[in-house]
Formats: structure tokens, C-alpha cells, sequence
């Protein structure tokens, strides 16, 4: 039974182009203070533009009622359980966006003079203070941008501390269980990517592990707990080798929130990693970023951290440039400042002791939901469970359901469905990540509705192959949408969809 | 909960990993803080950085009014709070406002494509110049020393160990690309040209001449921006096969760098070379207009290794808040805006010795006269005026000079007070 939610009117809204009409406007600028310029004399005739062709022309009151429609088309962590696996969708506090608006921080430019930027310079000090006392690391870059970014930074510090040594070396390590994120930034900093099959308990296989290093290997990429949500029970043995070799660990930190408090990487020999401040330390996704993507490091690899590196000198801080062996920038200015901010306020609400609390939940919640659903789907692997939990769709493909078609069912149930076939060395995966978020509750109807999907998958299979079933808009045509790519809207080509 | 698991505690959870790698400790860390206290330390930051002062700095980042609209659109958590539009039948908003993006980037930018965005525009530079090499299968980049100074330097960065070489084309006495330094240069291996306009010193480089020179060599013209305003009163660099740049000037406040919305755009023969997620438009199983997330198999999550670029999360609730912005000031406003910006700044050009003789739109370097530029900025302190970026970090020949930018936030009053400064009055 479909418990969680009900159906209800939706709105339904036109592109903005759409809705435009000649002469339209939402804005109010304030009357000029100084001459008018004539473009055409001061920029060159051929400089000028004519109008933007098919721009909006939209009132106020249409502008914020069309975005409200489209707002209520979306799910979202505020309604309710975001189980995707790898991606922590955990509550956003308010009070991080409210304190990164605060004009003195949100109006900062990057180049007003230091003695004027001392407050921002103190919170990107007091976070990476922060980030290194989690992760047990020497040092922390807060400038990439994102996870991806930050694996970029770390393979490149690999890359100049080896060519520091004497050899950059020709091969990165990655297990099959990886984010694709990996092997593609393995691939930007040049280096040929070598993959490390697991083993039945969803761990890196040591045998395997030993053959492929040489010292051809720059570096291996270890996402711990690794995608499956399994802690490597050999990751001490796993460094250690690589270490003897010659070559350093990276490891992915996207699953960090099973480890904050609980075990640091520096404890267990990573060398440099990247944690998802969007991810561990709550920063709101806004359906695709902003993201930032932290980088810390043991001291061997800090002479190469990009620059500028924030310095204290006597009682204020200051920019230092001059850092002959840093890889360079990696982005403009200083990172995404504002994602900074909020990740620095939800570390200090929890404090030490709440940032641990907050793991052992995470990881109760998830082992809570493999212990209710493991009697009606198969557990990829009988390893401990730490922050997700990894199903396969084995006993519902005998009924020609895929995992794909049971997330699409979740939707009538009123939930965001887990991670559809990643990992990918689980056939047809289900990757499922509470975070502590969640209330008892809230899991319960997760459970029951998981549950009730398995039933209907032997009583009704074609309820679950045709789903979703109460949404807005039903199943996506995502074949022609690669096939003919339409990208943009154009005025000459109005689509015979287009409601008003 | 425990006990459906057996568990006599939540500690029992991590019991099994084993001494050597679990961290018994406590963290060095201070107590949970409540969210009053929250405030009050970050209201004490703000109040040490740059309070009540008006600012004609620009390079990159410009201090441009934020409508309202845009911060209560991004504050629905509907949006704040979601993630990638993976699941498209429960992301339809956050779809058709990324499709809404991509299309205003391209009538802004006169491409054909446009992806969801990119980090910013610093990042997006080297995504474009990879760009170009695939498509040529050439591996030379060429970019104007007038390129926002970081943004080569993110190039650089980016480029060192993917085989492909940079090699930077200077800028003539007017303060354009250096033509005959570009011609010198260009030969049959070069992927692309990259020029920024307005350029670095806020100056309108010829883009019809330039593409014609590039493409004649079988290269690339790969155009970035950093100021979005600008687009719309300046003609858009039509002729160029690539556009990147950076959104923040569309509602994003400075913050201090970031987080900001960079984009890449092209022509639509290189649509399948683009990076990053695009959105396409669609059916559902009832025919009715849907969107979803198109041609992944370029991605890092499909291709792996082999992919088009690393890039997954992106910068999309700041994309959104440009695409909030653009609809507010639509087509008049956008114009408008861009009138405003372009007068103010000759405005203030009027009453300060010009280094460049170049058209210009919002940004123009001012030469000091013998004065020092730190001097003319300690000075503009006392009067609550964060002056200009001086430019003797980023170009020693330029030592003496002051980068200054003027938008349609900039006063009357505040800019009289810098020309009296600088007349030494």
C-alpha cells in the first residue's frame, strides 16, 4: 500500500520563451546619474548588437510563478528520503545559507586588499584546520571545485612528487568498484588507467592487487568505503604495498560520511584524498552543484599543493604566491568560497563529538535498512555494511524486472529512488544510502515500500514495468532524446507539446 | 533500532574494524555550537573584511545588483535541495530550467549548444582548448596574453601532462591581440586561439578578423568572456567555433571567488566533443514534452577513461540563479543594464589618463602619472573607496597601472572622488 503520499494538482507551465510577450519586463533600473553613452560612437557600429533574439519578456509576478511551477515538478530532501548511494543526500541546514549572505562575506571580492578579507581568510583557515583534524592529513586545499576537481589536484600532486623523484611513472590503479570519475582524471594527467578486479566479498583483491604493482605505478585510487559500502579490511596491507613500490594511495572521499569521527585515512596510510563538502559536511546539491571538492595531504606532498597557500604572518593572515614545486592553480581565486562557509558552519554545530554521532547514525540507518529488505532482495555482498547498503535485482529479473523498473515503482511510493546500476561489478545494483538524516519513520516506509515493490514484482510485474505510474510526467523517452538532440529551444521549431 | 539488529549499542557498528585502522580518539575539535552562536561568529568575520565601501574592482568578478527573484528561486528547496537530474520523471524542474539555460546561452552567445555549465569560467578555458584539439587532432594551443592573467594560469595547469603545448600571443600598443605575434605563431599545428573579449583590460577585441586569421590555418577560434553583462549591448563572437565564460556578473555576488557558474558553448558540428552534462528535450510515454539528461555517452560516468573530460558535479543552482537573472532583465533589460554599465565606465574613463586606446566597455586601465597605484588605493581607503587592481603582479610592464571597473552599482559621487584623488587633489 501506498502509504507516503497522494496524488494532487499539478501546475503546468510553458517554456519561458514560451510565455514571453514583446514589451514585457520584471526589472527596475535606477535612473542614470551620469550621461548616457551612445554605444554605436563608443564601441565601433560593428561592436554594437542588435536585440537578443527570442530573450524573455516576462513580468515579475510570471517570472516567479513560472520557476514555482517548475520548483514543484522536482523531488527533493525536504520532501522526504534521497537514498542515492555515493551521493549523502543529507538535510541542508538553513542557518549555512543564511550565514553565507551576510553581506561582508557574500559581497568579498577576491582582490580587495588582504587587511580588508581577513574574515575570509579565517574561515577557509578554520575549515581546513578543520578538514585536517577529521582526516588525520598534514595540509588541505579547499580551491577545487568539485570531487572530480579534487581528484584532478591530488593526481597531479601524485604526478610531481614522482617527477620530483626522478620518474613520473605511466600507470594509476583503479578497482572495477570505482566512480567513473576516477579512470577520466587518471586519463587528464596522463596517465594509461589499469583496472583491479574485486573479489567475491566486494573488496580489492590483494593477489591481484600484487601483480599489477610495479614501479611503472604512479598511484592507486581507493574509495574507502569502497562503493559496495565496505570498509577494505586490508587497506593497511593495500598502502603498505603500494608504498613499498614506490607509489602513493589516493583515495576517493565521497564516502567519507561512514568514516567522519570514526577512522581517519591518514591513520591507515592514505597519502592525499578529496572529501565532497556537498556530500559529508551537508552542502545543498542544487541539482547539480555548486560542489567543492577538498584536498588534503600528508606532508611529503605538500610542497605541491596548489597556490596561493593561505600563510599567518605576525597577527594577520596573507596570500602567499611563492611556492616554487606547487602544481599551479587549479581554479580562479580561492575556491568556492560560499560552499566553504556553509560546510564551516555544520562542522561547528556538530562539533567533534556530534560529527561522530552523525557517522555511527549514518551507518545505523543503513545497516537498519539491510537488515528489513535483505529477506526480500539479494545483498551483493555479505560484508559488514557501513553508510550503504548494495542490492542486486537477481531474484526480480527472474520476473524480467530490472533495477531500473523497481526505482522507477518507488516514485508512486513517494520516494527518490536509490543509485540505479552502479556499481557497476553488481549485476543490475541497487545502491542504497540512508544517511542519518533519516528518522525511524522515514525508513520504515522506505522498507514497507520496498518491500510492497518485491510482492507486486511477483504478482503484478507489468505495475512495475510500466512505472512510474502517478507522476507528472511518465516514463522519459531518453533514446530519441540521444538519437535527434534537441538542445535549445528555438522559435521556428514550436514543439507541439507546448502547453499553456 | 538496535535491536531489530541485534545491537546493544551503535558502537557495535564499527567494532569490527579493526584497532589499527579505527580512530578511538576524539577530535580536535570545539563543541557543537547552537545556531545563534553560528550566526555571531560568522556575522564577527564579516565585520573584518571590506564594510560600507564602494568598489571599482573588477578583473573577473563585478559587483552587480542582485534582483530579488533570484535568491528566492534558488532558496525553494525544491531546487536547493535536490540532486543531478538523474531520475527525470521527479526532476523535471530542475530539466527544463537547465534546457531554459542552455538555450539563453545561446542567443546570448550566438552559438548553436550549450552545456549545463561548468565550474567557472577559469575551468572552462581548458575544457574549451581540449575541446578544439579533439576536434582537429591538433595539439598546439595559442592564448592572448590579454586572457584573464588566472585563467592562463588554470590553462597551464590543466595542459601540462595531456600533450598539449601553450604558447601566448601578446598584446599591441592599444591593448588588443597582437597580430602580427599571432601570425608569427600560427601554424598547422595549432588547435585554437583563445582571446577573451572584452579582453582582460576590458577591451573589445576584433573577433571577425581574428576568426578569419585562425580559420585560415585550419585552427580553432575559442572566445571567452568574463563579463556576461557585457553581452548585451556587444556584438557576440558569432564567428567563433567555441565560447567559455563565466556567469558570475548574473546574481552571483562576489564571495569572495566562488562559488561562480562557468559555460561552454559551440557550434553545433561539435556538439558530441562538448563536456559535461547537456539536457534534451524529449517525449514521455504519452507523448506530452519532457526533458532528461542527453548524449552521456560522452561522460565520465559511461565513457570512463575515455571520456571527454573528469567533470561531474557542476554549478547548477548558481546556473539557475543566471537563468532567474536573464529572465528578469530579459531582452530590453539586458540592454539596459549593459547601457548603464557602459556609461558609468566612460563616465569615470572621462576624468582618468586611459592607457589603451581601444573601444571598452565596463573595465579600462588608468596609467598613475608617477604616483604609485598603492599610494592612489591608501588613499581611496580614507574615503571608504576600494580602488582599482593594480597590474604590476600580473604584468610587470604594466607596473603603474590600474585595472578599474565601473558598473551600473558604481556612483556619481564616488567616482568624482577618485578622479579628484588622482588629480592629487
Amino acid at each position: 500500500m501506498i502509504k507516503k503520499v497522494s496524488p494532487h494538482i499539478v501546475q503546468n507551465e510553458p517554456l519561458i520563451f514560451e510565455r514571453s510577450s514583446p514589451g514585457k519586463r520584471g526589472y527596475q533600473l535606477p535612473e542614470l546619474d551620469v550621461p548616457n553613452v551612445d554605444a554605436e560612437a563608443a564601441l565601433g557600429r560593428q561592436n554594437v548588437r542588435g536585440e537578443i533574439e527570442d530573450f524573455p519578456e516576462i513580468s515579475e509576478v510570471e517570472a516567479i510563478r513560472h520557476f514555482t511551477r517548475l520548483s514543484t515538478w522536482n523531488y527533493a530532501i525536504d520532501l522526504g528520503l534521497y537514498p542515492l548511494g555515493s551521493c549523502t543526500m543529507k538535510y541542508n541546514p538553513r542557518v549555512n545559507e543564511l550565514v553565507a549572505r551576510i553581506d561582508g562575506l557574500a559581497w568579498a571580492h577576491p582582490y580587495q586588499p588582504e587587511h580588508l578579507s581577513q574574515g575570509c581568510m579565517e574561515v577557509i583557515a578554520a575549515l581546513e584546520n578543520a578538514l585536517a583534524v577529521i582526516t588525520g592529513m598534514d595540509a588541505v586545499t579547499l580551491q577545487p571545485a568539485a570531487g572530480a576537481h579534487g581528484e584532478f589536484t591530488g593526481l597531479l600532486m601524485i604526478r610531481a612528487l614522482q617527477e620530483h623523484r626522478g620518474n613520473p611513472r605511466k600507470k594509476i590503479l583503479v578497482p572495477d568498484s570505482a566512480h567513473g570519475t576516477n579512470p577520466a582524471t587518471a586519463s587528464m594527467v596522463g596517465y594509461a588507467v589499469e583496472n583491479i578486479e574485486s573479489n567475491d566479498r566486494g573488496m580489492v583483491d590483494m593477489d591481484r592487487l600484487s601483480r599489477h604493482v610495479t614501479e611503472d605505478v604512479a598511484g592507486l585510487m581507493i574509495t574507502n568505503p569502497n562503493t559496495v559500502g565496505v570498509f577494505e579490511q586490508d587497506i593497511k596491507r593495500i598502502t603498505g604495498l603500494l608504498h613499498e613500490k614506490g607509489a602513493l594511495v589516493y583515495m576517493d572521499g565521497a564516502n567519507m560520511n561512514a568514516l567522519v569521527g570514526v577512522a581517519r585515512p591518514s591513520d591507515f596510510g592514505i597519502d592525499v584524498m578529496h572529501l565532497n563538502l556537498h556530500k559529508t559536511f551537508s552542502t545543498p546539491h542544487g541539482g547539480g552543484g555548486p560542489g567543492s571538492g577538498a584536498v588534503a595531504v600528508r606532508d611529503i606532498l605538500k610542497p605541491f599543493l596548489p597556490g596561493p597557500r593561505l600563510k599567518r604572518e605576525s597577527d594577520r593572515w596573507t596570500w602567499d604566491y611563492d611556492l616554487p614545486q606547487s602544481i599551479g592553480r587549479v581554479r580562479s581565486f580561492y575556491g568556492n568560497f560560499g560552499v566553504l562557509v556553509r560546510a564551516l558552519a555544520y562542522i561547528m554545530a556538530h562539533g567533534g563529538d556530534g560529527l561522530r554521532r552523525a557517522t555511527l547514525d549514518a551507518l545505523l540507518n543503513a545497516n537498519y535498512i539491510r537488515k528489513k529488505l535483505e529477506a526480500h532482495y539479494e545483498i551483493a555482498y555479505q560484508s559488514p555494511t557501513m553508510h550503504e547498503c548494495v542490492f542486486s535485482d537477481d531474484r526480480q529479473a527472474r520476473k524480467g524486472v530490472r533495477t531500473g523498473d523497481i526505482a522507477k515503482r518507488l516514485i508512486d511510493y513517494g520516494f527518490h529512488p536509490y543509485t540505479v546500476s552502479f556499481p557497476l561489478i553488481v549485476r543490475g545494483a541497487l545502491m542504497i544510502e540512508p544517511t542519518e538524516t533519516e528518522s525511524k519513520r522515514e525508513l520504515d516506509l522506505f522498507a514497507d515500500a520496498m518491500i510492497s515493490i518485491a510482492q507486486e514484482v511477483e504478482d503484478n510485474p507489468e505495475l512495475v514495468l510500466q512505472a512510474p505510474h502517478s507522476t507528472r510526467t511518465s516514463r522519459v523517452d531518453e533514446v530519441t532524446a540521444a538519437r535527434k538532440p534537441i538542445l535549445r529551444w528555438k522559435s521556428s521549431v514550436r514543439s507541439a507539446q507546448a502547453a499553456d | 533500532m538496535l535491536a531489530v539488529l541485534g545491537l546493544s549499542s551503535e558502537e557495535a557498528l564499527v567494532s569490527y574494524l579493526s584497532a589499527a585502522v579505527r580512530f578511538d580518539g576524539k577530535l580536535d575539535l570545539e563543541n557543537g555550537k547552537s545556531e545563534y552562536e553560528i550566526v555571531d561568529y560568522f556575522k564577527a568575520r564579516a565585520a573584518r573584511n571590506a564594510n560600507g565601501y564602494a568598489s571599482f574592482l573588477g578583473a573577473g568578478v563585478y559587483n552587480h545588483y542582485r534582483p530579488v527573484l533570484c535568491d528566492v528561486v534558488v532558496s525553494r528547496g525544491e531546487f536547493l535541495t535536490s540532486y543531478t537530474p538523474y531520475q527525470a520523471e521527479i526532476s523535471q524542474g530542475t530539466l527544463t530550467t537547465i534546457f531554459e539555460f542552455q538555450t539563453m546561452v545561446c542567443q546570448l552567445t550566438g552559438m548553436d549548444v550549450a552545456n549545463a555549465s561548468m565550474y567557472d569560467g577559469s575551468s572552462a578555458v581548458p575544457e574549451g582548448a581540449m575541446m578544439a584539439a579533439r576536434v582537429t587532432r591538433r595539439d598546439k594551443i595559442l592564448v592572448a596574453r590579454s586572457v584573464h592573467p588566472e585563467y592562463r594560469e588554470v590553462l597551464t595547469t590543466y595542459l601540462k601532462h595531456g600533450g598539449l603545448p601553450v604558447s601566448e600571443v601578446g598584446y599591441s600598443p592599444n591593448g588588443l591581440l597582437d597580430l602580427d605575434d599571432l601570425t608569427k605563431r600560427l601554424d598547422d599545428s595549432v588547435a585554437a586561439l583563445i582571446v577573451q573579449t572584452p579582453n582582460f583590460f576590458g577591451l573589445l577585441e576584433q573577433i571577425d578578423e581574428l576568426a578569419h586569421i585562425v580559420h585560415s590555418k585550419g585552427a580553432l577560434l575559442v572566445v571567452a568572456f568574463t563579463e556576461a553583462v557585457a553581452l548585451g549591448l556587444i556584438e557576440p563572437p558569432r564567428e567563433a567555433d567555441i565560447v567559455v565564460g563565466e556567469l558570475q556578473s548574473f546574481a552571483t555576488p562576489p564571495s569572495y571567488g566562488g562559488p561562480y557558474a562557468g559555460i561552454i558553448a559551440s557550434k553545433d558540428k561539435f556538439v558530441r566533443q562538448l563536456p559535461g552534462r547537456l539536457v534534451g528535450e524529449t517525449t514521455d510515454s504519452e507523448g506530452r514534452r519532457a526533458f532528461c539528461l542527453t548524449l552521456a555517452t560522452r561522460e565520465q560516468h559511461i565513457r570512463r577513461e575515455k571520456a571527454t573530460s573528469n567533470i561531474c558535479t557542476n554549478q547548477a543552482l548558481i546556473a539557475l540563479m543566471a537563468t532567474v537573472y536573464m529572465t528578469v532583465y530579459g531582452k530590453e533589460g539586458m540592454r539596459e543594464l549593459a547601457q548603464q554599465n557602459l556609461s558609468k565606465a566612460h563616465y569615470l574613463a572621462s576624468k582618468l589618463p586611459r592607457k589603451f586606446d581601444a573601444p571598452f566597455f565596463n573595465e579600462f586601465v588608468a596609467t598613475t602619472n608617477g604616483k604609485s597605484a598603492g599610494e592612489i588605493n591608501r588613499e581611496l581607503l580614507e574615503h571608504n573607496i576600494v580602488g582599482g587592481l593594480p597590474l604590476d603582479r600580473h604584468y610587470p610592464e604594466l607596473s603603474g597601472c590600474v585595472l578599474l571597473c565601473a558598473t551600473e552599482m558604481s556612483k556619481r559621487a564616488d567616482m568624482d572622488r577618485i578622479a579628484a584623488v588622482w588629480d592629487g587633489k
